[in-house]
């Protein structure tokens, strides 16, 4: 296999939201949504991002493309450090990075024809316009399957598996390198699902794109994903190329994580030995000292509670950030 | 060997008035529940599996909506009655008491301003007309089934204490509270997270060992189906498309919307990535009565009877009844469209 170049590097990357309160809005707390993460993204590979609500996912997501302003930490896209340069050399960069989000209905502006949505992001950086303008937006819409002929109708008349087309059009009109896909597919039914899951993957093929997938089905993002992440509570715990996470997680989430999705073969389904886990996830705003799942784990002893474990490689590209995995 | 039936639905005819038209939402559906047994409901949004239950139940909002046709028996505590023809009084003893049920959003089904002990206590006072001291005692032991730590604390807590996944518990606590004899649950993880929904499909399980529960499991999750359910029945243009045995359902489904459906979804433990499969097209636009097969437009294998009448229920096998005219012999399947069955 030839080793593709890093396309996307992020190194410690910390997001921390303050709450404030009072009649001057002093600062009564802090929500540490991402809290030291690192990984790369290989050019033409996805990377799956998955956890539960409130783990830092889509906070992750928006952080790498400066939409949050990362609180501490780098995030390296073709080498260049998007955390430090200016806003006016970000605003070139942007077309080469673009998003995908989770609500096809409030993503789009329900004033603008579909056209319109889709040529914005040409106009604004003055690519192009005119006939030439006109001839990319129906060549973006067939490249996402839909009619040409669409282009003068509104998001309304659609439904939502083509109006997440109309948002991925919109995503490729720059010709992206790199997409972060926040939960594209999670609100749409399970056969609009399958057709979106399989327009990314083509897109992929075809443009050579670099996706970040955030999602929570575990299964879409093993269908889809070539490396994956686990995340909790605003830290990775596990990352490893998609078959290992599968057949041999390491870290006691990512484990019970795995059990606990179902598997639609009642047959397999009633042989499974499920780590049902106790309790719920703690808040971001107090999280728990030293390992952040230890309140959940069924294997933490004393250290665990001490200091945050190291995320270390522990085999060949398999990451994890656990006490009691050892390093082989 | 057949169990009691305890609900018998026949021919279930559901519409809405509204501005735009009449929308078709349910249009003849029919199955029977067993005394034990859990009965999944599954189709994606828009085919009608809620608004059955909300018909049985009596609770769709008149107007717009309208039950037009057909009978749901119930065989309950006090014998056997058709829910349809039921007082809206007569209705209210039975939802609660001997059929409870459990939604989607626990938020917004509990009342923000009560105690959850009020609330389940409440149910129990009204359907069983126990004194209060007694009801708090036994909301207590509810509670405590249900997997609440610390329930006589918890008892007066308020709703907004409590986290999605135990909400959903209080919630399970009164539609099981008064022993129903069935438990309609209208895809009551959805709303949650992973490690949180094994949570609850596992506290049903239990429950279900324990005190026998019969379960009607609405979702359009096939996965949780899987793990769950004794039968299935798949919904489709507010039809009922196939009903099977869960393990026929997967293994030998027969419908083509089924058969789509089991292949749209990635499964966790296989190594390689096949495509999924992709039903094309979207699914109907339910203001348009229709006089031919609900899923002929986006079927592989549709052909001129399709689209001449509606296909009645046939019988494929024990217990397994599917509308299709196609014969599943002679089926010539488009490229890969029937990968994603499993075999064996």
């Amino acid at each position: 296999m030839v080793m593709n170049k890093v396309l996307l590097r992020v190194e410690n990357l910390k997001k921390y939201f303050p709450i404030t309160g009072g009649l001057f809005g002093r600062r009564v707390g802090i929500v540490r949504a991402v809290d030291g993460i690192s990984f790369d993204i290989k050019q033409g590979e996805t990377l799956g991002l998955v956890g539960e609500s409130g783990c830092g996912k889509s906070t992750t997501g928006r952080a790498i493309l400066q939409l949050h302003k990362p609180s501490s930490g780098n995030v390296f896209f073709e080498n260049v450090d998007l955390t430090k340069i200016s806003m006016e050399e970000m605003r070139k960069l942007r077309p080469k990075m673009q998003m995908i989000f989770q609500d096809p209905y409030t993503s789009l502006n329900p004033r603008h024809s579909v056209g319109k949505i889709i040529a914005e992001p040409l106009v604004i950086h003055g690519v192009m316009n005119g006939q030439q303008l006109t001839n990319r937006v129906a060549q973006l819409l067939e490249l996402v399957g839909m009619n040409p002929n669409f282009v003068r109708r509104f998001p309304h008349e659609f439904s939502g598996g083509q109006r997440q087309r109309i948002g991925i059009a919109r995503a490729l009109s720059l010709n992206p390198s790199f997409i972060v896909c926040d939960e594209p597919i999670s609100s749409l039914d399970v056969s609009i699902q399958a057709q979106t899951v399989n327009l990314l993957q083509d897109l992929q093929e075809q443009l050579g794109l670099t996706y970040l997938f955030i999602a929570h089905d575990l299964s879409m993002v093993k269908h889809l994903s070539h490396h994956i992440a686990v995340m909790y509570l605003g830290k990775i715990v596990e990352l490893t190329e998609k078959n290992d996470m599968f057949d041999n997680p390491l870290h006691p989430y990512s484990q019970s994580l795995i059990s606990a999705v179902p598997i639609p073969d009642p047959k397999v389904e009633r042989k499974r030995h499920r780590i049902i886990l106790e309790g719920e996830i703690p808040s971001t705003v107090n999280p728990p000292k030293g390992c952040v799942f230890n309140t959940r784990c069924p294997l933490a002893i004393d250290i665990c509670f001490e200091a945050p474990p190291e995320y270390r490689e522990v085999q060949t590209e398999h990451f994890v950030a656990c006490y009691r995995v050892e390093s082989g | 060997m057949m169990g009691q039936l305890v609900l018998e639905v026949k021919d279930l005819v559901t519409k809405f008035f509204t501005l735009e038209g009449v929308v078709h939402a349910v249009n003849g559906v029919s199955f029977d529940l067993e005394e034990g047994e859990a009965l999944a409901i599954v189709g994606e949004s828009g085919s009608g599996k809620s608004v059955t239950v909300m018909s049985i139940l009596g609770l769709i909002p008149s107007p717009p909506g309208k039950v037009e046709g057909g009978h749901a028996y119930f065989t309950g505590r006090y014998g056997r009655c058709d829910l349809l023809k039921l007082t809206p009084a007569e209705l209210r003893n039975v939802r609660g008491g001997q059929i409870g049920f459990v939604f989607q959003d626990p938020m917004c089904s509990l009342n923000p301003l009560l105690t959850v002990g009020e609330q389940i206590s409440e149910t129990l006072r009204k359907h069983l007309g126990i004194s209060s001291g007694e009801a708090k005692k036994k909301t207590i032991k509810l509670l405590e089934q249900v997997g609440i730590t610390d329930p006589k604390i918890r008892y007066n807590s308020y709703p907004h204490q409590f986290s999605g996944g135990m909400r959903q518990r209080v919630m399970i606590a009164i539609a099981i509270a008064c022993n129903p004899a069935i438990i309609i649950a209208d895809e009551p993880t959805t709303a949650l997270d992973v490690t949180i929904q094994a949570q609850i499909i596992d506290l049903f399980q239990h429950l279900r060992n324990e005190i026998g529960l019969t379960v009607i499991w609405i979702t359009h999750d096939l996965g949780v189906v899987a793990g769950l359910a004794d039968r299935v029945l798949v919904m489709y243009g507010g039809r009922s498309v196939e009903i099977a045995l869960v393990d026929d359902l997967y293994t030998r489904p027969q419908h083509p919307y089924t058969i789509g459906l089991l292949g749209a979804i990635a499964r966790l433990d296989t190594r390689e990535s096949k495509r999924l499969v992709s039903i094309e097209g979207v699914p109907p636009d339910m203001l348009i009565p229709i006089t031919h097969c609900p899923f002929a437009p986006r079927c592989p294998y549709a052909f001129e009877h399709c689209w001449q009448e509606i296909p009645p229920s046939i019988e494929v096998g024990r217990q397994h009844w599917t509308s299709c005219f196609y014969d599943p012999n002679k089926r010539r399947p488009r490229d890969g469209y029937e990968q994603g069955t499993s075999t064996g």
